[in-house]
């Protein structure tokens, strides 16, 4: 791999990339069975220079800010890296939400330019928020002919000749702005140095090495930090290629395993779930004579593997299940949301280490992974090299609030003073995770000491930013709380959001009143829907400007309601 | 743009033996995935017997967002 120390930003490392490795591929695209296009280092050049030189032509210059909004494919990487070469900051936001969400993070990160793809642009310039839009420059790719696409350019006829200047950026430049979260109440926009990125991927590297001929399939979202940094920083410096699927119906991304012999996969622990419960449906089918033998190959291997992992044993004793990820899969990755131990242990007995892992876009892709000497299903693994990590106020149980220090840490929160002072202190960053180290160094979490849920499928919600769609309910007042924050539970149960409700005097909970919930309820996107309600025998506490006081109010509730009495919806 | 009956009726149909429960309890308007208890990735496998029953292709985003029967028979419908 490239030595990552020996650069200032990100974009002359993709450059050096680029120029080292010109005949390896880097990039395959598939649509389903349909491979759609696969590009080497030298025509991932080619594509990428003509759009940097649209953009210097265009007036994109350092420190300008471009946002992407788009599923993974190979045009969200050679957009970035037109971005980065022309010294631009990127902003990669999350397809997944809503049209109105998009132009609140625009208009929050003041990027005047946009990449997007065409039904999330129609959507867009479909939506009432759009007339108040202040992007100058927006790209669209895989427009149809003839469509109308209001102020955009079409993304594949963007394109100068000419070389572009490269625009290069010192390690304390932001490089990206990337929001946690944070819709509809107060974006939390990270921003992110090139120090943060360079150093980060020098430490994931040191542990889950990549190279020429590795293949990296790349399912989560590439505006994830995750697979920002697996999925495209990571395997380009180092040589190796992206496969990017454009659906991600569970049998393509089976087939795409064996089809493109995958090395490593990041995975959120929905989709690990499923391939658990598809495997395992499978092993069911087997007759009771295959199956038993099956189980006693599982058996052996687990025997053999308990202090390391031995890949190629693994390979030989379960060579079908092997073969059905393609024979070559090393290692899957999985983080930022609380997984099953069982989970991890079944892929591990199997031979297909579970790499977990904790982070925040915070604080860069990961903190702590798994090293796998030995693997250890009840933990996260230990911090990566150059993180520090440490316990704040631990209880008698050793556990307390997870703080972290190091280069990998933002710079700070968009435009948020107040927010980045409570969130860095003295220069640890205090995460609101609360865990505790075991006597090997790995970290343990036990839940949140902050209001928030983190869903199966990898997503932060704020219970305060999803209040806005309960607006106009017809009783007193109301608040959103995660039942571990009301609850602290010390574990790892099912996160959930509580609608807590304060009635007018003489006010009962009627039908009429729980439909009203429901069918507000029903128009959030699943993720960020509340799973129960929670009648509140008092007024809830506010400050002078009349904003509810949350800690307080909580504890309030804790002390006269539990768990049992929340009704589920 | 509203889905005719019919193609709403053998999406239920599709839903119920794909998730092997009974017809009567699947209703246009209901959340899906609250009644059948089932994640986006399990929804995106019935897409597949849909398409094969309709003979379309749906992209995945033609899913973002739909979680009752109704919109999803009028995506469906759009591309008949």
């Amino acid at each position: 791999m490239l030595n990552l120390d020996q650069y200032s930003c990100l974009g002359a490392a993709l450059r050096d990339a680029l120029d080292r490795w010109p005949n390896e591929t880097c990039l395959i695209e598939a649509d389903r069975e349909r491979e759609k296009t696969r590009l080497t280092y030298s025509d991932f050049e080619d594509v990428a220079l003509p759009l940097a030189r649209a953009l210097e032509d265009a007036g994109f210059d350092s420190g300008d800010r471009a946002a992407i909004i788009m599923t993974n494919q190979s045009k969200w990487l050679i957009s970035a890296y037109a971005v980065f070469y022309r010294g631009g900051v990127l902003l990669p936001l999350d397809y997944k939400l809503t049209a109105a969400e998009h132009l609140q993070l625009l208009a929050h990160s003041k990027a005047k330019s946009l990449i997007v793809e065409y039904y999330l642009w129609r959507a867009i310039t479909q939506s009432p928020e759009f007339k108040n839009h202040k992007l100058t420059k927006v790209l669209v790719t895989e427009a149809p002919l003839g469509a109308d696409l209001a102020c955009a350019h079409r993304w594949e006829d963007f394109r100068r000749k000419g070389d572009p200047r490269f625009v290069p950026r010192e390690r304390e430049d932001v490089a990206c702005i990337v929001y946690s979260s944070g819709t509809g109440g107060r974006p939390k926009g990270c921003v992110l140095t090139h120090e943060n990125y360079l150093e980060q991927c020098k430490s994931l590297t040191a542990w889950y090495p990549f190279w020429p001929g590795v293949r990296y399939l790349s399912i989560l979202p590439t505006n994830h930090a995750i697979d920002f940094m697996v999925g495209f920083i990571g395997p380009f410096v180092c040589g190796a290629c992206v496969v990017h699927l454009r659906t991600l119906r569970p049998e393509f991304v089976r087939d795409a395993f064996v089809r493109y012999k995958i090395t490593y996969v990041a995975l959120v622990p929905m989709i690990l779930k499923n391939l658990e419960r598809g495997l395992r449906a499978k092993f069911d089918e087997l007759s009771a004579g295959k199956r038993f033998l099956l189980y006693r190959m599982i058996a052996l291997n687990k025997s053999l593997t308990r202090r390391e992992p031995k890949v190629g044993l693994s390979r030989k004793l379960l060579s079908q299940v092997h073969q059905g990820f393609g024979g070559e899969l090393r290692a899957m990755f999985t983080g930022g949301a609380f997984i099953e131990a069982s989970t991890l242990q079944f892929f591990y007995d199997l031979g297909v280490p579970v790499a977990n892992g904790y982070g925040l876009t915070e604080a860069g892709t990961s903190l702590t992974l798994n090293d796998l000497k030995p693997f250890r299903a009840d933990t996260v693994g230990k911090p990566l090299p150059g993180v520090e990590l440490r316990i704040l106020n631990p209880d008698s149980d050793g556990i307390g609030e997870v703080a972290v220090h190091g280069k990998t840490v933002m710079s700070h929160y968009l435009d948020d003073p107040e927010l980045t002072a409570q969130t860095i202190v003295d220069d640890w960053l205090v995460t609101g995770d609360l865990g505790r180290f075991d006597g090997n160094g790995h970290l343990q979490l036990f839940g949140r000491k902050k209001n928030m849920i983190v869903t199966e499928g990898g997503k932060n919600i704020y219970p305060e930013d999803i209040e806005n769609a309960f607006d106009g309910l017809p009783v007193k007042e109301y608040c959103i709380f995660a039942a571990n924050y009301l609850w602290p539970a010390k574990g790892l149960g099912r996160e959930m959001l509580v609608l807590l409700l304060r009635l007018e005097q003489n006010q009962e909970f009627t039908d009429a009143l729980k439909q009203e919930i429901i069918a507000r309820n029903r128009r959030l996107p699943d993720f960020k829907r509340v799973g129960g309600y929670l009648l509140c025998g008092k007024d809830f506490p506010r400050t002078a400007s009349m904003k509810i006081k949350r800690t307080e109010l909580a504890e309030d509730v804790r002390k006269v309601l539990g768990r049992a009495a929340v009704v589920e919806l | 743009m509203t889905a005719p009956k019919q193609t709403l009726e053998e999406i239920l149909d599709l839903a119920a033996a794909h998730f092997k429960v009974p017809r009567e309890k699947l209703t246009p308007d209901e959340d899906f995935f609250k009644t059948l208890g089932i994640d986006s990735l399990q929804a995106l496998d019935l897409l597949t017997r849909l398409e094969h029953h309709f003979r379309i292709e749906l992209p995945d985003y033609e899913l973002q967002g739909v979680s009752d029967f109704r919109t999803l028979a009028e995506r469906i419908q759009a591309r008949l």
